[in-house]
């Protein structure tokens, strides 16, 4: 496993590296940078859908907290380190407190999806309505639904006067999106990953060998919530403002689409769904021909009938089948086969 | 004296109106083999499940060497050193042979000595060869004989198996048989068995549950030869 682990590691940062370096010559890499937090919002909910089997319709809602948490510490700390720091957590402990609720509460899946739904849209409603000089934090004004601008952005830490914007600001979050990828990497391998996906198969039976369902999903959650709260931060130093459209309803379900067209229960299916979709969205959104959630819906319902496990799964097989049976046996696929849930 | 490993009292488990277990009395001794019978619908599974705590009894108690277990979590009860193979599969179909098995071993053991011991359980139930393979891919009995690997190789002192033996070939259920001795080497078994000659070749009590109490408690030759078990159980199977 460790040798096979360092192998895995080597790829990434080659794949990475070319990636890294080819995109920008074809894409400009302020629509790079987006399309790469995206990618790790994607990877926050692809981590505990795909493997832990929490389907949360609320992932927008870690997004926004994130975001919110940044722009609002950044305007009362003034340097970005901490409010970085700080919008991870944030999002982490929320999603803590709330999924021990939910999984101690030993809550179905459906109500968990209810659950989820509905903290995303009273965070929403409750965000778009403090517009009011009353709400504030410190020396930040919620803003409401114009949402809050001008506060600092990403700098060299202990340099507030050296912002990180432009070409390095997209090296910074491409290589932070490696930097989770191979975190989620090692974390799936690992015992509690290996536990983790055994509870997405089957809940009954592990309880019965002794794990304790209810911490183990509840820790998952938050670690997801943390990703997806970075990807805000991220996020809000690109748009240089945050609104409550971040914690929208609309934008939790486009992340849902994202893991489906990728496929779930793999790491990089999320990734590459989210990335794909949005560049995609962007281009439709320079015409006006077609509208283009009308696009999105009809891709997900193509996807849904004709590639139900997504995209990566599929080229994967599709590879397989090509390359697999003329050059060595394929390799024991361990997470990658999993089915998807 | 022997100390008593698992001790009920007053079990009791209702459905709405369907009373599944009716004031069950059952004590059961460190490395005891015993079998429960009854017909279907007795609430033999009923009361595996009051055991594990996946059900929480209407009334009762459950004690575990001497400690009250009653309302506790299934995670509480495996982690003291309880297995259970329940009468459906429960397994984890996606996942190969040797990932399940782990899993099980993990709780219990560092990650290398979990591993081991998978390797270890797998080899005695020959299950070697098909290791790597998805569960979902296997036969019945071939799943069975996982989930007894699931069981046993996290060395509990008490296993519950529901039906082990069914969709067996004659073959497997010798080698499970096998199994089940070397399990009671440390630890108690209750097992529930349909198959008489299963019964017979393996138990020295029987304990006969019907409609949801416990109808008789004795030696196997003796409760094969009750009237009253034959005329709610054995009568109706011949
Ligand atoms: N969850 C439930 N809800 C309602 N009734 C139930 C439930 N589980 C079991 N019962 C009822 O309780 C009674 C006992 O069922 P149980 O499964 O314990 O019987 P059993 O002895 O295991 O039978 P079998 O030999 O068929 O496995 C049955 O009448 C069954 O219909
Ligand atoms: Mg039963």
């Amino acid at each position: 496993m460790g040798r096979n682990g360092s192998h895995d590691v080597i790829i990434t940062l080659v794949v990475s590296a070319l990636l890294i370096w080819l995109l920008p010559l074809m894409i400009s890499t302020y629509t790079l940078t987006v399309l790469v937090i995206y990618g790790m919002l994607g990877l926050s909910l692809g981590l505990i859908w795909g493997f832990g089997g929490i389907l949360c319709f609320g992932q927008a809602a870690f997004f926004g907290l994130g975001a919110y948490t940044y722009a609002i510490a950044a305007i009362n700390i003034g340097e970005s380190t901490l409010p970085m720091v700080l919008a991870v957590l944030v999002p982490a402990v929320f999603a803590a407190l709330l999924g021990a609720m939910m999984f101690y509460g030993r809550l179905t899946d459906v109500y968990l999806g209810v659950i989820t739904l509905v903290v995303t849209l009273i965070l929403f409603k409750f965000v778009n309505s403090t517009a009011g000089p009353q709400y504030v934090i410190g020396n930040a004004r919620l803003g409401g639904f114009n949402g809050i601008p001008g506060f600092q952005t990403l700098n060299v830490p202990g340099d507030p006067s050296a912002y990180i914007w432009g070409d390095p600001y997209f090296y910074v979050c491409a290589i932070a999106l490696v930097a989770v990828f191979l975190l989620v990497t090692w974390l799936l391998r690992s015992s509690f990953g290996r536990i983790a996906v055994g509870i997405r198969e089957n809940e009954v039976r592990m309880g019965l060998m002794g794990y304790d369902i209810a911490a183990r999903k509840t820790v998952l959650f938050a670690i997801g919530a943390a990703i997806a709260g970075l990807a805000g931060a991220l996020f809000a130093n690109w748009g240089e403002i945050v609104t409550p459209k971040l914690f929208s309803l609309g934008q939790s379900a486009e992340i849902i689409i994202w893991c489906i067209v990728g496929g779930l229960g793999t790491r990089f299916g999320p990734i590459v769904g989210a990335a794909g979709l949005a560049y995609l969205k962007f281009m439709l959104g320079q015409q006006s021909m077609i509208d283009n959630t009308l696009i999105m819906g009809l891709i997900l319902v193509l996807f849904v009938v004709f590639l139900p496990r997504g995209l990566v799964p599929a080229v994967a097989s599709l590879l397989n089948s090509i390359f697999g049976r003329t050059k060595r046996k394929p390799r024991p696929r361990r997470m990658r086969t999993a089915r998807h849930g | 004296m022997v100390e008593t490993v698992l001790e009920t009292s007053g079990l009791t488990m209702r459905f709405g109106g369907v009373t599944a277990s009716d004031n069950v009395n059952f004590k059961l001794k460190a490395r005891e083999l015993r079998c429960l019978i009854g017909p279907n619908g007795a609430g033999k599974s009923t009361f595996f499940k009051c055991v594990t705590g996946l059900l929480t009894p209407t009334e009762g108690h459950v004690y575990m060497r001497g400690q009250e277990v009653t309302g506790w979590q299934p995670h509480q009860i495996a982690s003291l050193g309880v297995g259970i193979k329940t009468q459906t599969p429960n397994v984890m179909d996606a996942l190969s042979v040797h990932e399940n098995v782990w899993l099980a071993a993990r709780r219990f053991y560092n990650i290398a000595e979990a591993r081991d011991r998978a390797d270890a359980i797998i080899e005695r139930l020959t299950l070697s060869a098909i290791a790597r393979t998805q569960l979902g891919q296997l036969a019945h009995g071939e799943r069975q004989r996982v989930e007894l690997g699931i069981v046993a190789v996290a060395d509990p002192w008490l296993v519950l198996l529901d039906e082990p033996a069914a969709g067996m070939s004659a073959q497997d259920v010798d080698r499970m048989t096998e199994i089940i001795h070397e399990l009671t080497r440390f630890a108690a078994v209750v097992i529930v068995e349909h198959d008489m000659q299963f019964i017979r070749s393996i138990a020295q009590t029987v304990t006969v549950f019907h409609q949801g109490a416990v109808l008789m408690e004795d030696n196997v030759e003796r409760v094969m030869s009750d009237p009253q078990v034959r005329a709610v159980y054995l009568g109706k199977k011949a």
